[in-house]
């Protein structure tokens, strides 16, 4: 959908060419959802701006098998309170409209369709000033769906967000792709979420290149933490490593949810979990909630802890 | 097995009904139409125009206005309703949507409330030049005391001002791509425009320095038929263009990138929007001299009773509400059976900034 061929991007200042990445040969497809991640303020933007036509680039070509008209959602702030959700699902049909802005039966299908894809129909009335941050992006992307483009293009969607707005972001992306046939670009620096929603990865690396590669096999080769630089976070088991600082090893014998959380919590809190040790802990099912320590039956994780720092 | 089958159908009933009332209330609120707003302002539009031809320095009975409006009595006020109080009615009228349109464009491209149609400098460059005719030596000079005994003088001179500095802005504009810097240009140009007038009126005489003053004071009231012709040309065109405007305008609201990825030449836009505010802020500087705040606080009246961002809603109703605004502070500053005239320029400064102070306190803050 999108190819670039020795694409270079950045900007002038002062007569001056300041390049952030060069010579990118990259490619967007149809049905894929594509996370491009790397630092802040390495260029993410920039570059998704000069995919967008927003920018001119310093060199190469962009390829658009689909046409001009590309969807964005990006990180400006709308300022207009009074505007409603409505209205600004509508702004998707202006490339379709003259001056008058009369909207065609279609092109209010089209709105409708953008609002029930977001499930966003309960806030079609509400001003954008009332809206939370979440909301907020779910309309944007609306919009952006409004404008009906096999391309959309995304920057830090899931930015200030909470977890569970994320996920919902990050899965109702994923969902267009696959349903809809849309090749979706996202900028972000959210490992976890990327990790487990990117069919593809374009990860920016130092040496002003793009490394693309699925999340797995960049995980496993090592470019996520040649990037990222990663400090206390072991991406291979997607954790933050802790130090078993008590000296203390724990047996636990048990399984599913229960013993999962046993173990995050027991880690967490600086003991080291093995495969046989004398100190056992056994974990109940999760229906039957309880921990054995040394005979002694405990309802709760918090009382565990207590029990095993005596 | 009958009961729980009724049952059912009551049930599929109910919220049959339900679906189609949410559809009816979304149909309403999407489509809008503010009609009884629009009918109030029209009337009130109404009310105002012949309440500003009604009330002035000579107390006129209902008949004889009527019989003069309807040119059918040779009594005297015929001449006092068709040469004078007509005119500056419509002047009102004109200025007043003019100012008010300007306003709104201008809050909407630099997404700032607090424009207004003269931040583009253009009426300090008017008053530049105004100020240079009037005071430089009126008194003195013979040839230009020829000048600026010509009425037309001042339009000229207001209108080359607004002009030179117009021409400057989009000069300025076709280089700078981002409305803040432009905005900020506009605001310096105004500043440094206006301490070269201050620098006049200190080394002009004190006859001269009347006339300006009462020129910056601004009125409605000086406008001739034919005065009233050039403005209907200036303010129509400048009105179809930010009307012609009015999907950019929309689209300003999000900002330059959305604008462009949605499919708008921003520089071709704001070329335009820029002129259409230059030539009604220029046109109405030129005849009336500067008139301050309608610009500036009509859009935000309107947002209060209209609540909408769309400008092919908002547009129309600023028209009128600006319109109406003007025509209430020219009835404000005649003061029914006195001879004495309060300056236009004050008035509307005194009803538009409470106005604004109003709204900022009511709604916790001001917003385009």
């Amino acid at each position: 959908m999108i190819i670039t061929k020795n694409l270079s991007v950045g900007y002038h200042s002062k007569n001056k060419k300041q390049s952030l990445f060069e010579d990118l040969n990259l490619q967007l497809n149809a049905g894929q959802l594509v996370c491009f991640m790397g630092p802040n303020g390495i260029g993410k933007s920039t570059l998704l701006r000069t995919l967008a036509h927003l920018q001119n680039s310093l060199a190469g070509e962009i390829e658009n098998k689909s046409g001009k008209n590309i969807a964005l959602v990006l990180t400006d702030r709308i300022s207009a309170s009074n505007m409603t959700v409505y209205d600004l699902v509508t702004y998707g049909r202006y490339p379709y409209i003259d001056w008058n802005i009369e909207l065609t039966e279609k092109d209010k299908q089209q709105v409708d369709l953008a609002i029930d894809q977001v499930r966003i129909g309960a806030l079609k009335e509400k001003p954008l000033s009332e809206l939370s941050d979440g909301q907020m992006q779910m309309a944007m992307i609306a919009r952006a769906l409004a404008q009906d483009t096999p391309i959309l293009l995304l920057d830090e969607p899931t930015a200030h967000l909470d977890l569970n707005n994320r996920v919902e972001i990050m899965n109702l992306l994923r969902s267009l792709s696959r349903n809809m046939g849309k090749a979706i670009l996202v900028t972000t620096h959210e490992l976890d979420l990327a990790l487990q929603t990117a069919d593809l990865v374009w990860l920016a690396t130092a040496n002003k290149k793009i490394k693309t590669g699925i999340p797995e096999d960049l995980v496993l080769d090592g470019s996520f933490d040649e990037v990222f630089k990663f400090k206390g976070f072991d991406l291979k088991t997607g954790r933050i490593e802790h130090e078993a600082h008590r000296g203390i090893a724990v047996q636990l014998i048990g399984e599913g949810f229960t013993y999962l959380w046993t173990k995050n919590a027991l880690e967490r809190c600086g003991y080291e979990v093995i495969e046989k040790s004398d100190l056992v802990i056994k974990v109940g099912s999760s229906q039957n909630l309880y921990w054995e320590v040394a005979g002694e039956k405990i309802s709760t994780l918090a009382e565990v802890l207590i029990h095993l720092s005596k | 097995m009958f009961l729980k089958s009724k049952f059912e159908g009551r049930q599929a009933t109910k919220s049959y009904d339900c679906t189609s009332i949410q559809i009816v209330i979304g149909k309403m609120n999407v489509n809008k139409t503010w009609w009884k707003q629009r009918v109030g302002l029209v009337l009130l539009l109404l009310i105002l125009f012949f309440a500003d031809i009604a009330f002035g320095s000579t107390t006129i009975s209902m008949g004889d206005l009527i019989a003069s409006i309807l040119k059918r009595s040779s009594s005297e006020y015929e001449d006092i309703v068709w040469q004078f109080r007509i005119p500056k009615a419509l002047t009102c009228i004109l200025a007043g949507s003019a100012l008010a349109t300007g306003g709104l464009m201008m809050q909407s491209i630099f997404r700032n409330p607090l424009a207004g149609p003269d931040v583009l400098g253009l009426t300090s460059g008017a008053s530049l030049m105004v100020a240079l005719v009037l005071l430089t030596g009126q008194s003195g000079n013979q040839l230009l005391q020829v000048v600026a005994t010509n009425p037309w003088s001042l339009v000229i001179a207001a209108s080359v001002g607004g002009m030179m500095v117009f021409a400057l802005i989009i000069l300025i504009a076709q280089f700078i791509k981002d409305n803040t810097s432009l905005l900020i240009i506009g605001l310096m140009i105004s500043a440094a425009t206006s301490s070269i007038v201050g620098i006049l009126q200190y080394i002009s005489k004190a006859e001269d320095l009347q006339a300006f003053f009462i020129w910056s004071m601004g009125t409605v009231g000086n406008t001739s038929w034919t005065e009233i012709k050039v403005l209907v040309v200036i303010v129509a065109i400048g009105l179809s263009i930010a009307t012609l405007s009015q999907k950019s305008l929309n689209t300003w609201l999000l900002g330059e990138n959305y604008s462009r990825s949605l499919g708008v030449n921003i520089n071709r836009s704001r070329f335009w929007i820029v002129a259409s505010t230059g030539l009604l802020a220029g046109g109405v500087t030129a005849f009336c001299g500067p008139i301050a705040f309608v610009g500036l606080a009509v859009p935000h009246l309107v947002r209060l009773g209209v609540p909408t961002s769309n400008h092919k809603i908002l547009l129309p109703f600023v028209m009128m509400a600006g319109a109406c605004l003007l025509l209430f502070c020219d009835l404000l500053s005649q003061l029914p059976g006195h001879t004495q005239v309060l300056p236009l320029n004050a008035i509307t400064s005194l009803m538009g900034a409470p106005l604004v102070i109003w709204m900022v306190i009511r709604n916790k803050q001001i917003r385009i």
